[in-house]
């Protein structure tokens, strides 16, 4: 039995910079499925429309645990026999955040006014340059602040990645709980840690509401 | 791909699957009742209060919502054990979820406060209305009316935020879960049949939010328009 030390301090910033990296995996990958999945969510072909929806359901009906659990044994189905915990923590984040991000993209891209597709039309643009020319700039500006919003969700999510084994901040918490136990301790700086993470990103995501607020009035 | 699926080893164990919706189901119709009342007060606190109250309430609400509800549940969970107190897994769970409730519950009242307009209240001011009356019918109900799909939401959310108890063994749910794959080895089966039990409850509870909102909000059923 120690008391709470350095080392244990070094080890916990050593996990928190994994936390970061998990985040970082989740965002972009799911950043790039979101948005695929955005974009059928919206297209016109009924059958692609339909498996969006069907998609985003799912997700955001599940908990994120039982995703991590389900892609964990999943992969294990396909026949691998051995999994990477930061494979399995990887994909399931990806998985969970492209189900929450093609939802906020969504609801931004139809949040440009019609009129908007209705003149691209008129100008004889083709769909493809409708929707990179003139409509997703406009849906960027509205989608930065949630989708900064959703990075500090993603952030304490990752906490989660402990239960296939990846060891970031909150499984680095418990392992020196387990070794030490001084719960309170350990638990605060685990927290603070999590909070010097995402306070920024929160603060972020309130300036970019204000300022689009400000802009649109 | 020669895994063989075996969903009928999972059929023995559907009272525990029971059991375990059973406590999901009360742990977040606890935590979503406390949460609404405690955040309300919250937002009323953050919005009516002193200094003092404001200042405190809103580092409580910025901790609570910039830090993972699995480490407030640790903390809740070990911290009170080593008070010399103790409590069990589904009290801590609770305690827990209630904590983290409040706070995002208090962020979405508040929008809803400050939705109402001014003019509201000097109207009512003038009908010579008490306080607790302008509190109750000119700025709670309309407030709780305009931010109610917001808070289903946020319970829905919360009803699978609960699996995440789980991991101190509160047996809701996610916990009966990993006990029966850890009996049957059919950890992938157990865990499709969860989630599908997951998907329908968040289902029903959105439907039940739905059900109550149209008892509550006499005005929207029969108009049939957002306020």
């Amino acid at each position: 039995m120690g008391t709470f030390s350095s080392t244990h301090f070094l080890f916990l910033a050593v996990a928190a910079l994994w936390t970061v990296a998990l985040t970082a995996i989740a965002f972009i990958g799911g950043g790039l499925a979101g948005f695929a999945v955005a974009l059928a969510r919206i297209s016109g072909n009924r059958i692609l429309r339909g498996i969006a929806i069907v998609y985003i359901q799912i997700i955001q009906g599940t908990p994120l645990l039982i995703l991590l659990f389900l892609i964990y044994f999943g992969v294990a189905v396909i026949g691998f026999k051995t999994v990477p915990a930061l494979l399995a923590a990887g994909v399931g984040l990806t998985v969970y955040s492209s189900g929450f991000l093609a939802e906020i993209w969504r609801g931004c891209i139809q949040a440009v006014p019609k009129t908007q597709w209705e003149a691209a039309e008129c100008l004889a643009l083709t769909r493809w340059q409708r929707m990179t020319r003139v409509i997703l700039p406009q849906a960027l500006r509205m989608a930065t602040a949630p989708t900064v919003g959703f990075l500090v969700q993603i952030v304490k999510n990752t906490s989660l990645a402990s239960v296939v084994g990846f060891v970031e901040l909150a499984q680095a918490g418990k392992l020196i709980n387990n070794s030490i136990f001084e719960p309170f301790t350990i638990f605060i700086v685990v927290a603070g840690f999590y909070f010097a993470i995402c306070y920024p990103l929160s603060l972020w995501s309130r300036s970019l509401e204000r300022k689009l607020n400000v802009s649109h009035r | 791909m020669g895994y063989h699926f075996d969903f009928a080893a999972l059929l023995p164990y559907w009272r525990d699957f029971a059991m375990g919706i059973l406590l999901t189901l009360q742990l977040s119709a606890v935590s979503t009742v406390l949460g609404f009342v405690l955040g309300t007060l919250c937002a009323i606190g953050r919005s009516d209060g002193t200094r003092l109250i404001r200042t405190s309430l809103a580092i409580y609400i910025e901790v609570i919502r910039n830090t993972p509800l699995l480490v407030q549940i640790f903390l809740v969970y070990f911290g009170i054990a080593t008070l010399g107190i103790h409590v069990s897994a589904n009290m801590a769970a609770v305690t827990a979820l209630v904590v983290n409730v409040v706070a995002y519950t208090s962020e979405i009242m508040r929008a809803g406060l400050e939705s109402i307009h001014k003019s509201q209240l000097e109207a009512a001011d003038c009908l010579g209305l008490s306080r607790a009356q302008i509190y109750w019918h000119v700025i709670l109900r309309p407030a709780i009316e305009r931010v109610y799909p917001a808070l289903t939401s946020q319970y829905v959310l919360l009803m699978l935020a609960s699996s995440i108890t789980s991991q101190i063994s509160a047996e809701e749910l996610t916990a009966v879960a990993n006990r029966i794959q850890s009996d049957t080895f059919r950890s992938f089966e157990t865990y499709i049949i969860v989630g599908i039990l997951y998907i329908l409850l968040s289902f029903v509870v959105r439907i039940a939010f739905w059900a109550f909102g149209q008892g509550l909000f006499v005005r929207r059923r029969k108009l049939g328009t957002p306020l």
